[in-house]
């Protein structure tokens, strides 16, 4: 492969792991979403350009669900959810912002620590598509555990799933059910937290998750 | 005679001169005879390591017939020693000269003369002490002679507690050096450290060695969270006795963690590097933190000696982690870099607490929030002072940068390391770095700007006296050698290709025949500094400049009012204080590091009272670290105290126990 | 006879830069101004502010000491001797070497701690004000800076600024993660460290937002002259910088012929004023920031700087 391709495969997953940590940073909920979605198009197009590159049409189709699927259909949808439920525009964070991007950072350290020496042998595309996708994943995580808010916690758990797709993607020969039953399975996920977000909000009048652990009981009153 | 006889002799005569201090004690004319002697000999010292260093002749060495009978006191001056003792002689004939002038403010010469020879005696003889129990007494000496010192002032409650505080610490800290001679050395009962570096104590039995004489070097030191001592200690001293503590004996610590694990352990694995470079960059950034928020001038400087304690130990652990993985030049590099580093730390160091001892002579004070505007008081002392602040924030064409500049080149050779945990943790740390450089930068345009720029912040402040000509001499010294040290830092750097070639098994190319007198530690390729050519740009663009504008344009000058919004208002407590100065850096590190607690008391509307603003900030290390564990003592100690009140058959039943305890280890050992 | 060539190649550079420095800063307020609807001043119009300046009487305030009166000229020599030391139209000058990228880094140090000393010494409110925040500002900047150098210097191998940019220019480095996320980095700290919007604002005289503005509120005459036109000086730098790191594209690296040369000057200025365009549109997108939001912008160049150092390791290694 030339070096020029790999630069760009380079650059695509690259890009999908900054988004990554750009989502970690914003402060309000609409920049989230709208990260989201760019992280969606780049995904899209670091499978296409996959695509190209092993020469496997069905990633097309991978690339072609990311970008209808997550960079239109439900970053629209959770705009609507934002605009209709009037959620609080800021990010409730349970960290601080700082904290967490250093926490951020110490992640993707991580990942690479971790990915880089085992698969040394391996195709050095793989390789470095393995250790963005561990980061993404492991960032979608965080995001989701910092952050108080239903939607925001959404967008981390897709965000999380873009992450495995672009492990999916980046090994060769990943056949396309697979995807397709992870898209799918994301896609109700989706659905059940939207219900969620909109039972919370039915119940509490806010989608302050803590709410709900307060009902449950979980939280002592001292807290 | 061989070096090492006349550096004998020069303890002897700082032993002397401690003697003669006892003797005559309170006579007016005691003070300068003893400086004035300690002066001529630590000249002498410093002639003799300049000789060492440059002179190439091979490590001298002698048994005294004195110690442990049968086996006698080794002592020993390689380039290693020789390096130390220039330091050590360096800042102990800067403070003689400064104390000659210095000392006759001294309330009670007595408590401070005779001890003050003792301490520069005893830490000539850890440089130079080559078998474990030579080493551990002189250790002793220098930290009993220290803690004399620290509370001269006797009166002082502060004092006496700082005494307190590093006398627990000083013996903790050689209790852990005895333990790790005591695993080095086995049962052969070989102390020498010739024999030591091939006994070849187990694997195991090392790494505890190791780990222990970090914590016993690096208490000395002022490695966290080990410092807390230092910034209580430092400051109680008299000014010229700080400047030993903080510039000195400091080094001395760092001295014993190179002879100990360099030199006399000598293998280890690459992690000891990781550790002794992580706690480097901590210490480093938390102590100049810490640094920002002091009020108190003496303790301002005592924090930023534990930064740059920091600095050095981050170069020595990367001189660790390249040794340990066999890669010579990298490991001279950082090597080189800490050792630099150590000599500017002893030149600006010492520079510093002389001026801090010539703002509490001239006013009386040394709280920043009293002082202010003292560059038109004292002058002298603003300007040397300002290059010694200018050298310690790293700015170029001063040595602080060069040192800096070094440790930066080491950092960047981390990729070239095989262990990936290192590879990552390098540039974090070297981030760590820059951060405590910019903070130091921030740190001391508060020391300076409070202190001596702005307007009196109190009567004692404008009526602030210049420091006597030895005082001037001794801190002007000192800037042309932290001036020269940055100019011509290949000198130095060649200085330093002995002690590396002994430590790491190869030096840095010869820089001194450099064209244009420039330094380039790997290759020209990669990088060099040029201080003097970037010194001669600055003052040949910059006078330049004044001249071109002052013929061309205009020189016209008028002295009127300062701006005051229409509001004349001129309290000078409408300043900015120390306290607000370090605000903004408070609120963006310190809340979560510190926890600083802010309270804000301000009364209602038609209340008489001021409003007042609290600010309480904590050590985290008293507040993690020592106070669980002293609690934790005092409440074992409150369980054994049951101990006390036993019937005579079951303390028999306790010492049988433990007999049969101990024996049954042995036997399991066996 | 080369030695005479490669000294009047240097004096070009620097007697450049100086000249050049108020038209950029020109070109940005014109834009700027245009942006904003407005018809703005002329290009040429700092040259006569830096000119009326020097011609007037300079008004000390009567506490202010020698520092007050020497530091705008240090702050002038610092900021000139630095950017006299960034490659601009070609590499490899004559004092190239006797400074790398930290070393150009920390000279811009030495400008800062001596403006931050002169605003402390008259003894006023605004000068403590200033000072105290440009130096939390520079506290974290300048490590975001280094990890900047860290970054560009592990890919390149080298912190010299010349040799990285003869590098970069021959196109073997190719397209990185590493490289784009740094450029990030140095447009944000060289927005905090020219005060900027959204870190300050230039044009401002509201005391309670200003920094810059803050520390040099006493000078006037020939010493206002002086910061100004070190002010000017440091952007064209940041320009430089940024143009020499990542677009290095035009510079003469190799033989000095004179087509070569003509070329890179050609190219640089050319640089310089698509930035001095660029800069004012991106300016104008934003609102300025409350002081304690900074932490989280110039932290933002941190992560990004070191995610930069990070990302270098799974790149294809050189």
């Amino acid at each position: 492969m030339s070096t020029l391709w790999f630069d760009i495969a380079h650059l695509f997953a690259g890009g999908v792991l900054v988004l990554s940590l750009a989502l970690l940073y914003q402060d309000r909920i609409t920049a989230v979403i709208n990260v989201f979605a760019l992280q969606a198009v780049v995904l899209s197009l670091s499978v296409a350009w996959q695509s190209v590159v092993q020469g496997a049409p069905h990633l097309v189709a991978t690339a072609v669900i990311a970008l209808v699927a997550k960079g239109l259909i439900i970053p629209t949808a959770l705009h609507r959810i934002v605009r209709k439920l009037d959620v609080h525009r800021e990010v409730e964070r349970a960290i601080g912002g700082g904290p967490t991007m250093l926490a951020g950072l110490g992640l993707v350290a991580l990942s690479i620590l971790l990915v880089e020496p085992v698969v040394d042998t391996a195709d050095p595309v793989a390789r470095e598509d393995f250790a963005f996708a561990l980061a993404v994943v492991l960032l979608g995580l965080l995001m989701m555990i910092t952050r108080r808010n239903a939607v925001t916690q959404v967008v981390g758990f897709m965000s999380l799933e873009n992450g495995l797709v672009l492990a999916a993607t980046g090994a060769k020969g990943m056949p396309l059910v697979v995807e397709v039953s992870v898209a799918f399975s994301v896609l109700i996920a989706f659905i059940v937290f939207g219900v969620f977000v909109f039972r919370i909000r039915e119940r509490f009048d806010t989608v302050d998750v803590n709410v709900l652990e307060r009902f449950r009981g979980e939280r002592r009153e001292h807290l | 005679m061989p070096e090492v006889a006349v550096a004998l002799w020069c303890i002897a005569g700082f032993l002397g001169a401690g003697v003669v201090g006892a003797v005559l004690g309170n006579r007016p004319f005691a003070t300068p005879l003893v400086y004035g002697a300690c002066l001529a000999i630590a000249l002498l010292g410093v002639l003799v390591a300049l000789g060492v260093l440059f002179g190439g002749a091979p490590a001298t060495a002698v048994v005294l017939p004195v110690g442990l009978p049968g086996i006698g006191a080794h002592v020993r001056l390689d380039p290693l020693a020789a390096f130390f003792m220039l330091v050590v002689d360096l800042g102990a004939a800067a403070a003689s000269l400064y104390a000659i002038g210095y000392g006759r403010h001294a309330a009670e010469p007595r408590r401070v003369l005779p001890f003050y020879g003792a301490f520069l005696a005893g830490m000539n003889l850890v440089v130079l002490a080559a078998d474990a129990f030579t080493f551990l007494l002189s250790w002793e000496f220098m930290s009993l002679a220290s803690w004399a010192l620290v509370v001269s002032d006797h009166r002082s409650s502060a004092s006496l507690r700082a005494g307190y505080v590093y006398l627990l610490m000083a013996g903790f800290g050689t209790f852990c050096l005895l333990l790790a001679f005591g695993l080095l050395a086995g049962t052969s009962g070989d102390f020498t450290f010739a024999h030591l570096r091939t006994a070849g104590a187990g694997e195991t039995a090392t790494a505890l060695a190791t780990m222990l004489v970090i914590v016993g070097t690096g208490s000395k030191a002022g490695l966290m969270p080990l410092h807390v001592w230092l910034p209580l200690a430092h400051p109680a001293a008299p000014s010229h006795v700080s400047a030993l503590l903080s510039g000195v004996m400091t080094k001395v610590g760092i001295y014993a963690f190179i002879r100990l694990v360099f030199d006399v352990i000598g293998d280890f694995s690459p992690w000891v590097g990781l550790v002794v470079v992580m706690s480097g960059g901590g210490t480093a950034v938390l102590g100049v933190l810490y640094a920002v928020m002091q009020r108190d001038l003496k303790r301002l400087l005592a924090y930023s000696t534990v930064e740059n304690v920091g600095i050095v130990f981050i170069g020595l652990g990367l001189a660790l982690a390249f040794r340990a993985n066999g890669q010579g030049p990298a490991a001279a590099l950082a090597m080189t870099a800490a050792l630099f580093h150590v000599l500017n730390h002893a030149a600006f160091k010492s520079l510093l607490f002389f001026g801090a001892g010539a703002v509490l002579a001239g006013s009386g004070e040394r709280d920043m929030e009293k002082l202010g505007g003292l560059v038109h008081r004292m002058p002298q002392t603003a300007v040397v002072f300002l290059l010694g602040c200018m050298s310690i924030a790293a700015l170029p064409p001063l040595n602080g940068f060069v040192s800096e500049w070094l440790t930066f080149q080491a950092i960047l050779l981390s990729p070239q390391l095989p262990q990936w945990g290192l590879k990552f943790a390098v540039p974090a740390v070297g981030a760590l770095l820059a951060l405590a450089a910019a903070l130091a930068g921030a740190c001391f345009v508060k020391a300076f700007g409070v202190v001596f720029l702005g307007r009196p912040r109190s009567p004692a402040a404008a009526t602030a006296h210049e420091i006597d000509a030895f005082g001037l001499t001794a801190m002007l010294t000192l800037a042309w050698i932290c001036l020269a040290a940055g100019t011509l830092p290949g000198f130095v750097i060649d200085a330093l290709a002995p002690v590396t070639r002994d430590l790491t098994g190869s030096a840095l190319p010869a820089q001194a025949s450099l064209p244009w007198l420039s330094i380039v530690p790997i290759a020209e390729s990669r990088s060099s500094y040029n201080g003097l050519v970037v010194f001669f740009f600055l003052v040949a663009s910059g006078s330049f400049t004044a001249i071109a504008v002052h013929r061309v344009a205009s020189r016209r000058t008028r002295r009127a009012p300062a701006w005051d919004c229409g509001y004349p208002l001129d309290s000078p407590l409408t300043q900015y204080s120390g306290a607000s100065f370090a605000m903004p850096i408070r609120r963006v590190f310190a809340t979560v590091t510190f926890g600083v607690h802010e309270t804000v008391d301000m009364p209602r509307p038609g209340e008489m009272r001021p409003a007042r603003f609290r600010l309480r900030v904590r050590d985290p290390a008293w507040r993690f670290f020592y106070g669980p564990l002293a609690r934790g003592v005092e409440r074992a100690a409150r369980r054994l105290n049951r101990l006390q009140f036993l019937t005579i058959r079951r303390y028999l039943a306790l010492v049988f126990a433990a007999l049969v305890v101990l024996m049954l280890v042995v036997a399991a050992w066996r | 006879m080369a030695m005479m060539l490669d000294l009047a190649l240097q004096l070009v550079q620097i007697t450049l830069l100086v000249a050049i420095a108020p038209l950029i800063v020109g070109i940005t307020r014109k834009v700027r101004a245009r942006l904003l609807r407005r018809r703005g001043p002329p290009l040429l119009q700092p040259y006569h502010d830096l000119w009326k300046q020097m011609h007037k009487e300079a008004v000390v305030a009567d506490n202010a000491s020698w520092v007050y009166r020497r530091a705008p000229y240090m702050v002038f020599a610092a900021t000139w001797v630095a950017a006299g030391l960034v490659p601009t139209y070609a590499t490899g000058l004559l004092f190239s070497w006797s400074a790398d990228l930290i070393a150009v880094v920390a000279l811009l140090g030495t400008a800062r701690f001596a403006l931050a000393l002169a605003a402390m010494d008259v003894g006023t409110a605004f000068g403590g004000l200033g000072a105290s925040r440009e130096m939390m500002i520079a506290s974290l900047a300048e490590p975001a800076m280094l990890l900047i150098a860290f970054a560009v210097a592990l890919i390149a191998g080298t912190t010299q600024l010349s040799a990285i940019a003869a590098l970069f220019a021959t196109g073997d480095v190719g397209l990185r993660v590493s490289l784009g996320l740094a450029l990030l980095a140095l447009v944000i700290v060289g927005i905090a460290e020219n005060a900027r919007i959204p870190i300050d604002n230039p044009s401002t005289h509201l005391e309670l937002t200003m920094v810059h503005e803050a520390m040099i509120l006493e000078y006037s005459g020939r010493h206002l002259a002086m910061i100004e036109a070190a002010s000017h000086l440091k952007l064209v730098l940041y320009f430089s910088l940024v143009g020499c790191l990542f677009v290095p594209f035009g510079m003469a690296t190799g033989d000095k012929t004179l087509p070569a040369l003509a070329i890179g000057l050609a190219t640089f200025v050319a640089k310089l004023v698509a930035f001095a365009v660029l800069l004012p549109i991106a300016e104008t997108t934003v609102a300025k920031m409350r002081v304690f939001r900074y932490p989280a912008f110039i932290g933002s160049a941190f992560a990004a700087a070191a995610l930069a150092v990070f990302l270098r390791f799974v790149s294809r290694g050189f």
